[in-house]
């Protein structure tokens, strides 16, 4: 199974309930009236794209459409797929890929999928046959460690831990010194889920990311947010209070296997400078795809 | 987006009639502001064809302005939608009583689970809380952390399945004398035909009391596809929405209200094991609403208009002018001004908390209506005239019992007793010093 494979099959359901109803859309309207376009609005917003963002979007191809003159439904599905494109693509992750030593700063809000997600980032940097090293950061949650090292075992890495309700960036900072003496290419740091509107838990974050500036600035900093597809609007709040506070330069976007559209990525394209970098698409641990904004288009528009 | 909200409903202020395009143009920005809130799309257009339609058909409150008696209307609607605090636990005629806690992966099932049990164990039960996340790993382990945090013992076995687990537990319960059972069951996706055929397994075996669907408030518009699901295949008895402090405006509630019609019973407000609370629907509405300043300036002005109905009920009283026909009118507001002693509230000098006696008591009010109905226009001019056969009379037609008949009349009879007493003592400048009889 191919990578474009996998990701279709993947985003299955989140196609059987998207496309299928832009095509019957397209198929059953003969004229693109005002009606065609409010219906048009309405699968994006139930593909959690937002109505701010749906709104804009629609308003984005009715320009087309009259620039161009367009009479048939048919031709606005090829403008709705670039225009999700256009916007998905606008601020696609850099190719940073090959800079090491690097350290990954996993963030985000409580059961996103952090943890899971970092299972499967060690697994992939391990098949690149890069050596790394997980930092078992989130003291707070009970059992957090040990799911972690569940994972490190799984995927064949080492792991830094302290005792629960030990400070996070003692952690960080002791992966840091072992990363250096062990010559690893790769820290993934997990942290504790903090909903972003605790200023104290963000403030904690902000102490881990300085330890990591002050300690590791020959790596190579990423800070990755994991957002869960299921989440509706208030990933974009999310988004923009992580950025904030540790400038996160990508994201992760979780649980795409299930009915979630995941189309906040959209809305997170258009109104921040943040791309997303991976979709975890099943539990297995191979099941994180890098994102690719046409085969993701493609896939949610049925559209090769 | 709240500004924008507002500013729509501004549009409407003003102007002396509410006309169809007013209200059309102001439920255009409901719409988004729910959309925003994350309500399902389907949800928001039904509530507000219901809405639109409720709001043009009504008259404009007195002390109100257009704008804000349709944000009036949305309000009430969005709370009845939600449903009344429910938050109780349907107990087990023999215990162990059997909770099962569902949800997708990160709900937030294992710490709810927890929570709960903390919660019951400070009503005097003795609650056991089961591991059945056999697949996440360090599932169980969280649960026994979590459960030691709260002091409630965790049942645990290891190489069995959920269902084997969840059996067990309830014999172990039974054992030892937990008269309530919580069943922590792994997360999974809706759709997974496998894993939720491993929930109606679990369910089959243990018969649980209470199905409880963990839900993220964070949820987007999938949160009507998860809920719909759990729903069909377990039969849910209720809702618990987690992580509601965070900032999100939690418009699924809504959403999985609205789809599965089964009451939100609990709502987790925090990472710490005792923030669990139960659920009111008015807070969540005017959170989803987003507009809680225009909502309080409603009350305001709702407060205003109360008051002068209560002038005139007081000035009636003061004349001694008041007759169980006021009584009934009185009834008539009560639903839409709330409890009578709310309006008691208003009168000066009054201390509500002592009138124990007088309050009615909502629950009573339809019997109360009954019997006034069943009076003739000269009993209720003149209760004095009331005898026995008379109240029998009344106590048949409004199928209710004398004991009842006579306790409406004594109620009234305090009433006017207490107005007279405020009234000469107001007389003789001592206000505020009034002692009542009871």
């Amino acid at each position: 199974m191919g990578i474009f494979d996998k990701l279709k099959s993947g985003l299955a359901k989140t196609r059987d309930n998207f496309s299928s109803r832009v095509n019957g859309l397209i198929n059953s309207s003969r004229i693109i009236d005002e009606e065609f376009y409010d219906q048009l609005e309405e699968l994006l917003i139930l593909a959690d794209v937002g109505a701010k963002a749906a709104e804009s979007i629609i308003n984005d191809i009715k320009k087309q459409v009259r620039q161009q003159k367009l009479k048939a439904p048919e031709q606005v599905r090829t403008l709705l797929k670039d225009e999700l494109e256009r916007v998905l693509s606008k601020n696609a992750a850099s190719k940073d890929m090959d800079l090491y030593p690097r350290i990954i700063l996993v963030v985000g809000v409580n059961g996103v999928g952090k943890t899971t997600t970092i299972g499967k980032l060690a697994y992939k940097f391990k098949q690149d046959s890069k050596r790394v090293l997980l930092a078992a950061a989130d003291t707070f949650r009970a059992a957090a460690t040990e799911q972690l090292e569940i994972w490190s075992e799984r995927a064949g890495v080492d792991i830094v831990k302290h005792e629960e309700g030990s400070d996070p960036a003692a952690v960080v900072f002791d992966a840091i010194q072992s990363a250096k003496a062990k010559k690893a290419d790769i820290i993934i740091c997990d942290t504790a889920g903090r909903l972003h509107n605790k200023k104290n838990l963000m403030e904690e974050l902000k102490k881990i990311n300085r330890v990591i500036e002050r300690e590791y600035p020959e790596a190579y900093k990423e800070v990755l947010l994991v957002l869960d597809a299921t989440t509706g609007q208030n990933a974009i709040s999310q988004a923009r209070v992580f950025k904030e506070a540790v400038d996160i330069n990508g994201i992760a976007l979780t649980k795409l296997d299930g009915t979630a559209k995941g189309g906040v990525v959209i809305a997170i394209a258009d109104e921040l400078s943040v791309p997303v970098k991976y979709i975890g698409v099943g539990e297995g641990i191979d099941d994180l795809q890098d994102f690719e904004p046409q085969n993701f288009v493609s896939a949610l528009l049925d559209i090769d | 987006m709240t500004e924008k909200l507002q500013s729509a409903f501004k549009k409407l202020t003003g102007k002396g009639k509410l006309s169809e395009n007013d209200v059309k143009e102001a439920m255009r920005d409901v719409r988004m502001a729910l959309l925003e809130a994350d309500v399902n799309y389907a949800v928001v257009k039904e509530f507000v064809n219901k809405v639109t339609e409720k709001a043009i058909g009504q008259g404009v409150l007195e002390s109100l302005t257009p704008g804000q008696q349709v944000i009036k209307i949305v309000n009430e609607q969005l709370i009845e939608l939600m449903g009344s605090s429910q938050s109780k636990i349907k107990w087990a005629s023999a215990p162990p009583t059997v909770i099962m806690m569902v949800g997708l992966q990160g709900s937030g099932k294992t710490t709810t689970s927890a929570k709960l049990a903390g919660y019951l164990a400070k009503q005097g039960k003795n609650p056991l809380l089961v591991a059945c996340d056999i697949y996440r790993p360090a599932a169980v382990k969280q649960l026994q952390i979590v459960g030691q945090k709260v002091n409630i013992p965790v049942f645990s076995l290891e190489a069995a399945d959920p269902v084997a687990i969840s059996r067990q537990g309830l014999e172990y319960a039974k054992k030892h004398s937990n008269d309530v059972v919580i069943l922590d069951t792994a997360g999974r996706l809706h759709i997974d035909d496998e894993m939720m055929l491993e929930l109606e397994n679990i369910k089959a075996s243990v018969h649980p009391d209470e199905i409880l669907l963990v839900v993220d408030a964070m949820t987007g518009q999938d949160a009507v596809n998860v809920a719909k699901n759990f729903n069909e295949r377990l039969v849910i008895d209720g809702v618990v929405l987690t992580k509601l402090d965070g900032d999100t405006r939690g418009g699924a509630a809504l959403s999985v209200k609205a789809v599965t019609g089964k009451p939100i019973k609990f709502v987790g407000m925090g990472e710490k094991l005792d923030d669990l609370e139960p659920f009111h629907p008015d807070r969540i509405a005017s959170r989803i609403l987003g507009m809680g300043d225009v909502l309080t300036l409603i009350e305001k002005a709702q407060a205003a208009v109360d008051e002068k109905k209560a002038m005139e009920l007081e000035n009636k009283l003061r004349n001694q002018q008041f007759t169980l026909e006021d009584f009934l009118d009185q009834l008539h507001e009560i639903k839409k001004m709330g409890p009578l002693s709310q309006i008691m509230d208003m009168l000066p000098g009054i201390n509500s908390k002592k009138m124990g006696n007088v309050q009615v008591d909502d629950k009573e009010l339809g019997r109360i209506e009954a019997i006034i109905n069943s009076m003739t226009k000269q009993e209720r001019l003149e209760p004095a005239i009331i005898n026995g056969s008379r109240r029998r009379r009344i106590a048949k037609g409004s199928g209710t019992t004398i004991q009842e008949v006579n306790r409406l009349l004594k109620q009234f009879e305090e009433t006017k007793r207490l107005m007279r007493q405020f009234t000469s003592m107001e007389k003789s400048g001592r206000r505020g010093m009034l002692k009542l009889p009871f």
